[in-house]
Formats: structure tokens, sequence, C-alpha cells
């Protein structure tokens, strides 16, 4: 049986094993995806690791991915792995800052610090977590760094002081604008404005309604 | 005499402890001379990496790979482009595929080297590290001929390799392959039957196949328990399903099993590396789509469109379509994975390292729980951490 086949195959049975929980189910470039809400997440995980079609042993990895945009941004993946079976799933809920998934540490113990990381990374909030502490950034870091609102360059550094004889933090200074490059093509929907644009706006605007002119002053680009 | 009360004992150990494989900070609470908790602090080494990625193109975010387990360097951007082309649905040439898996097998070699003879030094064996290190360093010429560094390669591409071997190296490596076997076993003839080794590593750190299975071992730390599970057999990625190699599997899940899985391992990939290097087919290293590999720097000077494609690629970069994709390679350490989510942008959107170490660093405490603190040592020699991994 080809990949995909015994994918769609597991896909049912999770359908079936746990019903009207399943929220979307994908296969894209042979693998799978399963989404579900965050309440259900236990019972689904509970029924990949112990159904006897493909039980998913091994707890691969955990990651979470930051959507600004929408409502509820985070997703949490959770990577899975059957050894029997040589199958690989994935499944995914949606929360938000405030809204806490249930830690699945009790399903598959390896989660502990995969959920700690996401947690410090992220701010994905883990319910029934042990030990919730942050496991990678510094000793008293604030925030979360990998969420997209977190700027690249951080927000403190440190170095060592040499009178006060200890390492200080300060907040950080560029000696150099911090340059990030924006390769949109203009041709393929660029959600900016070029240089030059604002004035055939006004133009426009002055048409329509001449005693509203002078529009509003160039954007600095 | 009457009873006195004798409370545990806190101690630190490291993140500056020549025991500990660079910044493990270990929070140990000792009952005696025996290891209560150990809680691992982690992140002395963070970099950022995963968020340096989001903000680099395709191209710029494959020495970020190297610099993860620096001892497990081109294995690693396997990972990467392999998710990459996945998601782009791209093919490898054959002779870039065969550069890819000879090359993993080198870097193979390299780190277990590393591993096990510096296993050897944390129990009290100063000579097999010196030995290793010298084949390591002829194993580091071939990445510097091929890549133009020693360790930090940048050798891989999405799509292939950055250019073919060099003349004379093919040779070369196999010359090496002749004799690193004899080395090997002058190593052995210190380690294996050495009575303080074996003391040190027989029946330390044991784990079960169903702990090994549910701490999310992989590599050699679920193979040294028992389990055959390797990822270039069971899910064969480039031409390891050409390759005829063994996969040596542990009995105990001992220290002592694990090293010699790794030295078994050593011997496997010196013959796939003589496979690769007797089957290579001529022909291109990497794919043949100028829409996303670079053209050669001698066709960028003679035409037109070579040029436009150059600047193309090395300003904006190419664009992977949108979507998701995990990929997985046998790195040396385990299974290292790499989780790509592209919204159809020149940079990924997100790129989750999944690092062997990190999970197999996790079950520390319960390995070490119970054994003396010495052992500790042993144990953690054992796991091959690397920071820069685990840390990312």
């Amino acid at each position: 049986m080809d990949n995909d086949a015994a994918l769609r195959e597991l896909s049912d049975a999770v359908t079936a094993g746990v019903p009207g929980v399943v929220t979307a189910s994908k296969i894209a470039v042979g693998q799978l995806t399963l989404s579900c809400e965050a309440a259900d997440l236990t019972r689904v995980l509970t029924f990949l690791r112990d159904n006897a079609t493909a039980p998913f042993q091994q707890f691969v990895d955990l990651a979470a991915v930051d959507w600004p945009s929408r409502v509820r941004r985070f997703d949490v993946v959770y990577n899975l792995l059957s050894l029997t079976r040589n199958l690989r799933a994935r499944v995914k809920v949606e929360t938000d800052e405030s809204t806490p998934v249930p830690s699945v540490i009790d399903v598959y113990r390896a989660a502990g610090w995969y959920e700690r990381e996401a947690w410090d990374l992220y701010g994905v909030l883990f319910s029934g977590h042990p030990d919730l502490r942050r496991i990678l950034t510094d000793y008293g870091f604030e925030g979360h760094p990998l969420r997209k609102d977190f700027p690249l360059t951080g927000y403190v550094e440190v170095r060592y002081d040499a009178e006060q004889k200890r390492v200080v933090y300060e907040p950080v200074s560029l000696t150099q604008e911090f340059r990030t490059f924006d390769f949109l093509s203009p041709w393929e929907g660029a959600q900016y404005i070029l240089p030059g644009d604002e004035k055939a706006r006004a133009a426009d605007a002055a048409k329509q309604n001449p005693a509203a002119a002078p529009a509003a002053p160039p954007k600095a680009n | 005499m009457g009873e006195t009360q004798i409370a545990n004992y806190t101690i630190n150990f490291g993140p500056q402890h020549p025991a500990a494989h660079g910044v493990l900070r270990l929070v140990m609470e000792l009952d005696g001379e025996v290891v209560a908790r150990a809680d691992p602090h982690i992140g002395l080494l963070h970099r950022g990496t995963e968020k340096l990625i989001e903000h680099k193109t395709y191209a710029q975010a494959i020495p970020y790979f190297d610099r993860l387990d620096y001892v497990s360097m081109m294995c690693q951007e396997h990972a990467f482009v392999l998710a990459a082309e996945k998601l782009l649905g791209l093919q490898v040439p054959l002779r870039g595929q065969y550069i890819r898996v000879l090359f993993s097998e080198i870097t193979r070699i390299l780190n277990h080297l590393l591993n096990v003879t510096t296993q050897g030094m944390d129990v009290g064996a100063i000579t097999p590290t010196l030995w290793g290190f010298e084949e390591r360093e002829k194993l580091m010429e071939f990445y510097e001929r091929v890549s133009g560094a020693r360790m930090h390669a940048n050798y891989f591409r999405v799509g292939g390799v950055h250019q073919d071997m060099p003349d004379g190296l093919a040779e070369d490596i196999m010359a090496f392959t002749a004799t690193f076997p004899r080395a090997l076993d002058d190593i052995e003839a210190l380690l294996t039957e050495n009575r303080i080794f074996k003391q040190r590593n027989v029946d330390i750190g044991i784990i079960s196949a169903k702990d090994a299975i549910d701490w999310g071992f992989t590599g050699v730390m679920l193979r040294g328990s028992g389990v055959a599970w390797d990822l270039r057999k069971s899910q064969p990625y480039e031409v390891y399903d050409r390759m005829s190699f063994d996969i040596p599997v542990g009995k105990h899940g001992d220290c002592y099993d694990r090293y010699v899985c790794r030295i078994e391992e050593m011997r496997q990939s010196v013959g796939i590396i003589q496979q690769c290097l007797r089957e290579m087919p001529a022909g291109p290293v990497i794919a043949d789509d100028h829409k996303i590999v670079p053209p050669r720097r001698s066709e960028m000077k003679a035409t037109m469109e070579s040029l436009i494609h150059h600047f193309k690629l090395f300003t904006e970069g190419h664009r992977v379509p949108a979507g998701e994709v995990y990929a997985a390679v046998e790195a040396p350490k385990g299974e290292f994975g790499v989780f790509l989510v592209s919204d159809g942008e020149n940079r990924p959107y997100r790129c989750k390292i999944r690092a062997p170490g990190f999970a197999h660093l996790q079950a520390l405490e319960f390995m070490t729980r119970g054994h003396m603190l010495a052992d500790a040592v042993a144990i953690i020699g054992t796991l091959d951490i690397v920071f820069g991994e685990i840390d990312r």
C-alpha cells in the first residue's frame, strides 16, 4: 500500500475512532495533517497512540507557528511517528495568547520540554504542565522572542562592565540602522505605496472633490 | 551515637565543566554520591536560529544549519534542503544524490569519532581522543576540498550540491577508507576491552526499548536499546535504498552498547562511502532549473539571461510554494528534522528544527536518577549532546 493510501486509511480511522472531533484532514506532499480543537487534543492523541491500525508510539516534535493576523494566532503542531507502520502524522490545534492548550505529558511524556519551549518562545500556555518554566531564553528574560511582532534585534543586549565587574543589560543600540529588504515585486501585489503613488492618488482626490485638496502629505518611503 | 539527619546536597554541575560537553548547567541534588534529581538548564547557547532563518532567504538559511550541531554539519543542511525540495517538488540529479550520501556518511564518521573518543576521555582515557582527532582532521580536509571550509561547509543547496567534487578527491577518499578501519582498530584496542572503560560503561544508563521510544529517542540512543529503527532504511532518502549496509543494534541499552553501536556504524559508513565512490555516475550535481538554482559563474559572465537569474537569485532568492512539510534525516545523533512552513514568499515563514539531542537531554534526569555522580558523566557522554543543536 502506498503512503497516501495508508494515510487516508489512518485519517478515516481517526475520524471514526473519535467521531466529530477532527475538523480538517489534509494530505499534502505525502504528509497527513489532522486539525482539531484544543479541548479534544488529548482524546485525539490518545487515540493515535493506542489505536490498532497505526499506533503512533513516538512523539517527535512540537512546533508553534505564529499567524498574527488571525484571531487565534497560534498553530500548535504535534508531530508523531509510528514505528510499526512507518508513518508520520501531524495534529494541529489553534489557540491565542490567553487560552491554554491541554498539556499532553500524560499521553506522551517526551512532550514536556517541547511544551516548555513553545511557552518560552511563543507564549503558548499549556494547562496541566507540571513545570512550565522558560527553557531556552536567558534567566529573567521578558517576552516571547519567536512571535512575529518581536523584533529580530530584541530589546536588550548584554555586555561585561569592567567598572561594575559584572554583566550589565542595556537597551539595544544599533550602530547602523536595521536593514530589512522587501523583495516583493510591485507587479505581484505589493501592499505598500511606491514613491510617487501618493501624487496620483492626490490628483484623483482633487478631481473628485476639488474642495478637499491638497491631499495628505506624501509619505516618506 | 544518636541518629543524625543528613540533608541532600545540591551542586551546580557546569556550565563550565569539561565533562558537560559544552554549556550544560546541571543542578543536581545528591544524596551522598547518588543522584536524587538532575535538572538540566539549557539555553546558554541560544542564538535564535529559527528566528534568524525567518528573516533570510532559503540560500542564506543553509549556513545556520552548519552551526547547529557543529560536528555533523552537512547532515543538517541535508534536512533543510530536503524540506525545501519537497515543497518545490524538485528532483536532484543522481550524482548530486550520491555526493550528498557520500558526505553524510563522512559526517557520520566525523561525529562518531568525536563522541566515542570524548566518551573515553570522560571516563579517563586521553589517547583515543588524540588519535580520533587525527582522523577527523583528514575528514575535515575532504570537507575543505569540496566546499572550501573545514567545518561550516555550506555545501548542500536546494536542488543538489554547490559544485562537483574536485579532481582527485574521490581517489583520496577511497585511500582514506582503506586506512581508516585500521585506525579504528587502534582506537578500539584502547577502549573496547579496556577494563576501566567497561567498568565505567557496562550496565550504566540502561534504558529499555519502551522507555527509549517514550522519551522520543532516535538514532543510536534508540538502537542501543534494541530497536532496529534507522531512517536510512525505513524511510530512505536520496540513494540510501541502493546502498547495502547493516544497522547495528544493541542488546542491553547501556552506555557500552551504544559505544559499540557507534563503532560499528563507522565501519558501515566506510562501506557506504566506498559503494558511493564506486557507483557514482557522471553528470550534473545540481538541478537544472534556473528559477531556483543560480547559474554557474561562467554562464553568468556570458549570457544576459543567466546574469538576470544570478541577480534575482542572490538578491530576492527563490520562492517556495505555500505549504508545510516535515523532512527528517538520520543525522549521526538521531532524527534531525525540519518542519518548514512557507507562505509562498522568498523566506521561510517558520522553520522548526527538531534536534535529536533535545529529546535525549530531556531524559537525562530519568537516566541518571539513582546513579552515582561519576556515572552521570558517563551518561552525558553517551547521550552525544552538542549544545549548538539543543539550544538552537
